[in-house]
């Protein structure tokens, strides 16, 4: 957990707010102009909506030290409740209802949470697979949820904001990007405030904590709330914005799973992490797969190509986690101060 | 400075590993790109459709020389039948030149696609499954559940347990169920059945096997006490040979299990064993490998080393067999086109009206060397089906067995039930219903 230090180191010579004002520049000013299709639907869509829901676990997880195997299906309950608020709900703009959505996914957080009050480690990851099997299975079983579409695949509405309609690959790229950029920038805010500061008393000792006048129940119970809420609008995102379409299936425990390694592999108590691990995760096994097939793609049918890949991908990660156990974050920092002290050495 | 250099290096090596380009398409040459699943617990369906359908476009370019002197080309990307590889694949292969027809065999990723093909102007094909009410043209224009969509399918298996009961009338107060893959594919009939249960007064019961289906003791048990007349297997991947196995187990009678068109193919029942002996399924295209075509496949593609079935026994199994009848449907599309459009590549709105003029009688199927594979094909611009005939095949424990004439669903009365889902999603999309005359006007680019 020392990524929290590093969290507020900055490169030597620039001020802390440049990189991610930087990083906004090209994704607002650059990446809309000469991005392709192919980037925006298999790449930059997934990224936006996996990164948010990294986020989401971060908070829980990384902060507040409350381990949880139920993102997907906080995911499922954001994408559903956004589905039914704009189809039943007449003249509901899609803001609220993602608002909206995303309340619905944090009153099922604090449910579900309510379990982390006696349990804590595994055995309250566990018991957050009961919010994976009953969403799941309620999703399914109850046909309302996906308005007695016969084979319980909901349609993405449009997205349209304050009638500016976000169509095609890159308007759905910053419909995305907007709503990321607005919730990290609250999530950045919240873990640097007295609520952050609770969170991490709770994950370091809760003893001391409650000692300290921390409320230990309500910080757990809120931490769940925030992190289901930005967990479900990102479940909006991966819905409505990147698949278009969505099934109760496609919210399954391998999904929540790969949140959770998300945070591990980008860094946990970060915010950067959850956008280091979103990247690595959705990237790397594309670069693998069209690597593979390029080289080998002659040879071998894509069955056998797309298994190595996966041992090929198991094995780096591996590796990667002896190197670097902290994550991601800690392996750029370092680079980072490296590269600071290399310039440094060059100017004199 | 050399550590940046080193990063250079990296981050160009990287880019480069991403814009790596397919190869170059010549001026004739039509692509299919596949969504292919060779991996994963649907891989037997996968390898079979997928090799079936590629061994019959490679007869076509080795033993026609392309359609009409067009090369036809693919590659292939894996999906593992999940949504989201499908859609990355998708977007892979969607800029090559010539795109012909997507054929992803999965319904999520058919679902996923339907927006962005509608935008691309490329038709989609889903033979035997899909979205029952993209049958209708009027509002799914490049949408082709070809064959049999799953209300047809569903139509005919309850008119065959019918006719095992003395007809329709027999139906009235017999127990039917249902075993549903838990999936959007296994879901697609759950409101047709009900809705024979009501019209012809059967009682029914439908139970859903959640994905991907290696574990159904409750379900046989809950099956047992039910006591139904007929089990319907409405299954998929392992799900099949481990209902098979489970029913045995609680003793259900083997010969009282309709299997769906999913569930009807070899590795769906030799893993079985005993258990599947007698074991009765739907299908719109026999097995065997003694079809003029199959055997075509055989001397012209396999003994020159280009099968892409890696096991020579699994030709001519069900699966490989609807591969090569799916082929046979994308390659006349095209050739129909060809005669409208000119003998050159076609552009994905081209091949769309080859799909609307798809027909196929038994005649023009025999001199394809496809008698007996599968009966006929009548596509048009509002009926994207095309009124595919079903038969039923038992298995003996070493084949399947054709235990039934060619019969057609109830068309009839499954058509406005399909317009009225079809023009409801027409309403909530805000789709204006198409007419003949959109159907004719085909864009060239």
């Amino acid at each position: 957990m020392s990524a929290l230090a590093t969290e507020f180191t900055v490169a030597p010579t620039l001020p802390k707010w440049a990189a991610p004002v930087l990083v906004l520049i090209i994704a607002y000013g650059v990446v809309p102009f000469v991005g392709t299709s192919y980037l925006f639907e298999a790449i930059l869509l997934p990224f936006l909506a996996l990164s948010l829901a990294g986020l989401g676990l971060n908070i829980l997880t990384g902060y507040a030290g409350q381990l949880s195997l139920g993102s997907a299906a906080f995911m499922a309950a954001g994408a559903f409740a956004a589905y039914n608020f704009n189809l039943r709900v007449e003249g509901l703009p899609l803001v609220g209802s993602i608002i909206l959505s995303g309340l619905v996914a944090a009153g099922i957080g604090i449910v579900f949470g309510l379990p982390s009050l006696r349990l804590r480690g595994f055995y309250l990851a566990v018991s957050t697979l009961a919010a994976q099997f009953f969403v799941q299975w309620a999703l399914t079983k109850f046909s309302w949820f996906s308005n007695n579409s016969s084979s319980g695949v909901i349609d993405a509405p449009t997205l349209s904001i304050g009638g500016i309609v976000f169509s095609g690959a890159a308007g759905r790229y910053l419909f995305s990007l907007t709503i990321v950029t607005v919730i990290t920038f609250l999530a950045y805010r919240l873990v640097i405030s007295q609520t952050g500061r609770n969170f991490i008393a709770v994950r370091d000792n809760e003893t001391a904590a409650r000692i300290i006048g921390v409320p230990v129940l309500r910080t757990k119970l809120l931490a769940f709330a925030i992190s289901s809420f930005i967990i479900g609008v990102a479940g909006v995102l991966w819905a409505f914005a990147y698949l278009r379409t969505v099934e109760p299936a496609g919210f399954n425990l391998d999904r929540s799973f790969q949140i959770l390694f998300i945070i591990i592999i980008g860094g946990l108590a970060s915010i950067r992490g959850a956008f280091f691990g979103a990247a690595l995760i959705v990237v790397f096994p594309l670069v693998l797969a069209r690597l593979g097939s390029f080289l080998l793609g002659d040879i071998f049918d894509s069955g056998v190509l797309d298994m190595s890949q996966r041992i090929v991908l198991g094995a780096l990660i591996i590796l990667f986690l002896i190197l670097e156990p902290d994550g991601l974050v800690s392996l750029w920092d370092r680079i980072r101060r490296r590269l600071g002290s290399a310039l440094r050495l060059t100017r004199r | 400075m050399t550590i940046i250099s080193k990063f250079k290096a990296v981050a160009l090596s990287a880019a480069l590993s991403l814009s790596v380009a397919l190869p170059a398409a010549y001026a004739d040459e039509q692509y299919f790109p596949l969504q292919s699943y060779r991996v994963g617990p649907y891989a037997a369906g996968g390898t079979g459709f997928f090799g079936g359908f590629i061994d019959y476009l490679n007869l076509i370019n080795t033993r026609d020389g392309g359609v009409n002197g067009v090369k036809l080309t693919w590659s292939e990307g894996e999906t593992q039948y999940e949504v989201e590889k499908g859609v990355e694949v998708y977007e892979r292969l969607k800029s090559n030149p010539g795109v012909a027809a997507w054929n992803p065999l999965s319904v999520g990723i058919a679902y996923a696609m339907i927006d962005r093909i509608t935008q691309d102007k490329v038709p989609l094909i889903t033979i035997n499954h899909g979205r029952t009410d993209s049958t209708d043209g009027r509002v799914f224009p490049y949408v082709f559940p070809l064959l049999l969509n799953p209300y047809s399918e569903t139509s005919g298996i309850v008119n065959y347990i019918a006719s095992k009961e003395g007809g329709l009338e027999g139906l009235k107060g017999k127990k039917i169920v249902v075993l549903y893959h838990g999936s959007p594919y296994g879901k697609e009939t759950i409101p047709i059945y009900e809705l024979l249960a009501q019209k012809y007064g059967f009682e029914l019961q439908q139970i859903e096997v959640p994905h991907p289906g290696n574990e159904q003791q409750s379900q046989w048990l809950t099956i047992r006490r039910a006591k139904p007349d007929f089990v319907v297997l409405r299954g998929w991947g392992v799900m099949n040979p481990v209902a098979l196995k489970t029913a045995a187990k609680v003793g259900f009678p083997v010969d009282h299990i309709v299997g769906n068109v999913w569930s009807n193919s070899e590795e769906d029942v030799i893993p079985a064993g005993d258990a599947a002996k007698g074991y009765t399924a739907i299908t719109t295209q026999a097995s065997g490998a003694e079809y003029p075509v199959v055997k075509e496949i055989v001397k012209t593609v396999y003994d020159a080393g280009k099968g892409n079935l890696e096991d020579k026994k699994r030709i001519g199994s069900v699966y490989h067999n609807l591969g090569i009848v799916n082929g046979i449907l994308n390659v006349e599309a095209i050739r129909i086109a060809q005669e409208k459009f000119g003998k050159r590549t076609l552009t994905g709105d081209e091949v769309r009206w080859g799909f609307e003029h798809l027909k196929l009688d038994p005649a023009k199927v025999e001199a394809l060397g496809a008698k007996g594979l599968f009966h006929s094909i009548n596509v048009s611009w509002d009926n994207h089906e095309g009124e595919g005939y079903v038969t039923f095949q038992q298995w003996d424990g070493a084949k399947w067995n054709v235990v039934s004439d060619w019969i057609a669903p109830d068309w009839a009365l499954l058509r406005p039930i399909i317009e009225k889902s079809s023009e409801a999603y027409a309403a909530e999309k805000g789709i204006k219903l198409r007419t003949a005359e959109d159907a004719d006007a085909v864009s060239t680019n």
